[in-house]
């Protein structure tokens, strides 16, 4: 295994807000290498979002505290000046973000925004040579007439043309990393699988490490090596595709596998839900903050659990969770299929 | 379908070639009409009492404009909508008033569709009062019954939308639809802006309040997981026409036409295995 390209480890980040200091993300770690694509799943005020703007430079504000480090090829990020963080960015390090209507500038031409973005970087690229070089970059994403599209305004794209667009902007000065947060979120699904089969497509090609950061474990399994569930700031199970597929061990990823609606299997009769709804991070239970969603919870509960590799054959499987790997693999079988049972109480949304 | 509508033998809802045609004007001074969009081109459907007939199809597909120009929200270019036997294409807004009872909406968004300077009483309870259903006392009884059956709790009558959760609003917006006890509730991508695992909670509790209300549900989203789960008869849109339709488990595991086949293809499969395999058999 080579070594890793991105390496983040106990990234905590907080915002002081009127209410007291907010804990987005509380302790994150994980290491990306060259082709790889980790996932980050979790729903909103999970913290996955935050992971990735802070990993890019994108959360320092006056309000912010980021602890913890991460590391790209050896340089520390966290500590990097603005400066030196707006040549990284870009170059080494992209991003791709959910809504390709207003991540463009609507009264410029797509093509001159992105000639914009590489004459930055590249001061000495003629303009003409830095079109020539965003027509090829429209061209490798799958933009039709490329030549003719470079001189169209975002307003002229369609969503799915503006994603490829964006993604071509990414692209543009040859990053090492690409961070997608909700690449395919606002697209109709014939074209979301277009962009995540052009994201496949790149990270073969180019050995293109992605963190794509999603809310929908079918992209995920459609895309990603490994995957880390986050719920309220901290991950609560990691490990590879396969691993948090066929043989999840916390609850609150049994949930999100069991409310999942599948096309190739027959319907069931009620969708299996999970109860209630995330903690606010301002008023967090104590102990493990799925606690009073979990079906499952017991007198240990109040203490949180570590990340902690609970199967012997699987070092790099984690969890956050006080049940034994028995426990688990009885509890998460609901009616023949991996779910989170019913509650014992049913809180509101 | 259910018992009741085999015994009036007719549906609730019977749509008929329903067009919607949006002109494209050019000109300075002098409109003229150059185009049109053929929004929704030729629309034909049928909503039994109690049943939820899904519409599916990808943005643009005419899907909204078509549960808009049912609602009579607007005017259809042509063609027909029946409801329980009536015409109300091109009836108008006094006209319409007293049916609005009977048909309700549940919006996509849960932060635009509720007045951010009403309290929740006030939101769920208008329909009450305009439609003079109820007032004063007996109101704020039935819809603090309302609240509680959608899962809220009664005290939350005073409080206002920004307090709540996007779950919890989308509850509200439920709560507020049900209050005239409506027979036929259209749902417009109700879930598409909520967490995954709400979505499942709204999903249940729609199912639930079906049954317990007898409602028809026309429930558009562009998610087919969604659609197949509570619907029992889907229609796939696509450019303004129904392309597809069908019994739930008919469209999505033998499904006839090509669009619906590239639809369901399209539809990631939350499941390595069976995605690693579709891919090699792709290419």
């Amino acid at each position: 295994m080579s070594a890793p390209l991105l390496s983040v480890q106990g990234l905590r980040v907080g915002f002081a807000t009127e209410e007291g200091v907010l804990q987005a993300v509380d302790g994150v770690s994980f290491d990306l290498r060259p082709g790889e694509v980790v996932a980050i799943v979790g729903e909103s005020g999970s913290g996955k979002s935050v992971t990735a703007q802070t990993i890019i430079g994108l959360t320092r504000a006056n309000n912010a505290r980021i602890e913890g480090s991460v590391k790209l090829g050896g340089k520390e990020l966290t500590s990097a000046a603005d400066a030196e963080m707006q040549r990284l960015r870009g170059e080494r390090i992209a991003m791709v973000f959910q809504d390709p209507m207003t991540s463009f500038n609507p009264v410029y031409r797509l093509g001159d925004q992105i000639v914009e973005a590489i004459r930055a970087h590249r001061p000495d690229t003629s303009k003409r040579s830095a079109r020539e070089r965003v027509v090829e970059l429209f061209e490798a994403v799958g933009i039709p007439a490329a030549e003719r599209r470079v001189d169209d305004y975002p307003h002229e794209f369609s969503g799915g043309m503006r994603q490829r667009a964006m993604i071509a902007m990414a692209l543009a000065l040859e990053p090492e990393v690409l961070i997608a947060d909700e690449p395919t979120t606002a697209l109709d699904v014939t074209i979301q699988a277009q962009i995540l089969s052009l994201l496949e497509q790149l990270n073969r090609e180019r050995n293109l490490a992605t963190i794509l950061i999603t809310h929908d474990l079918g992209v995920v399994a459609e895309v990603a090596d490994r995957v880390l569930v986050m719920y309220a700031g901290k991950v609560v199970e990691e490990g590879t595709l396969d691993e948090i597929f066929y043989d999840p061990q916390h609850p609150y990823t049994w949930g999100l596998l069991g409310s999942l609606t599948r096309l190739d299997l027959p319907r069931p009769h009620r969708l299996p839900q999970i109860a209630g709804s995330p903690p606010s991070l301002l008023d967090l239970p104590q102990g493990c903050p799925f606690r009073p969603r979990c079906p499952h919870e017991f007198s240990k509960c109040p203490q949180y659990p570590g990340l902690e590799a609970g199967l012997p054959d699987s070092p790099n499987h984690r969890d956050r969770c006080w049940l034994t790997p028995e426990e688990k693999r009885e509890k998460r079988m609901v009616e023949g299929q991996i779910g989170l049972e019913a509650p014992r109480q049913v809180g509101p949304a | 379908m259910n018992e009741a509508s085999a015994r009036d033998g007719r549906s609730l809802l019977e749509v008929n070639d329903l067009v919607k045609h949006f002109p494209v004007k050019r000109g300075i001074l002098i409109d003229r009409e150059v185009d049109q969009v053929r929004a929704v081109d030729g629309v034909s459907f049928e909503v039994g009492r109690g049943e939820t007939l899904g519409l599916v199809g990808e943005s643009g597909s005419g899907k909204s404009t078509a549960c808009r120009a049912v609602l009579q929200l607007i005017k259809p270019t042509s063609g027909s909508v029946e409801f329980e036997g009536r015409e109300i294409a091109g009836l108008g807004r006094r006209q319409m008033r007293p049916l609005r009872r009977q048909m309700q909406m549940i919006f996509q968004d849960p932060y635009a569709s509720l007045n951010p300077r009403k309290r929740v009483g006030q939101i769920v309870g208008d329909p009450l009062k305009r439609q003079g259903v109820a007032s004063g006392s007996d109101l704020r009884r039935q819809v603090q019954e309302l609240l509680e059956r959608v899962g809220l709790s009664s005290e939350h009558f005073y409080r206002y939308p920004h307090e709540f959760s996007g779950g919890q609003r989308q509850r509200i917006g439920i709560a507020r639809a049900l209050s005239l006890k409506p027979k036929l509730v259209i749902c417009d991508e109700p879930v598409s802006a909520l967490d995954v695992s709400i979505q499942a909670q709204i999903v249940n509790l729609l199912d639930d309040l079906q049954d317990e209300f007898g409602l028809a549900y026309l429930f558009v989203a562009h998610d087919i997981g969604i659609v197949r789960h509570i619907s029992d008869r889907i229609a796939v849109m696509n450019e303004g026409k129904i392309v597809e339709q069908g019994t739930a488990d008919q469209v999505c595991e033998q499904p006839r036409d090509d669009y619906t086949k590239k639809l369901l293809a399209a539809v990631p499969i939350a499941d390595p295995r069976e995605s690693r395999e579709r891919r090699q058999t792709r290419g």
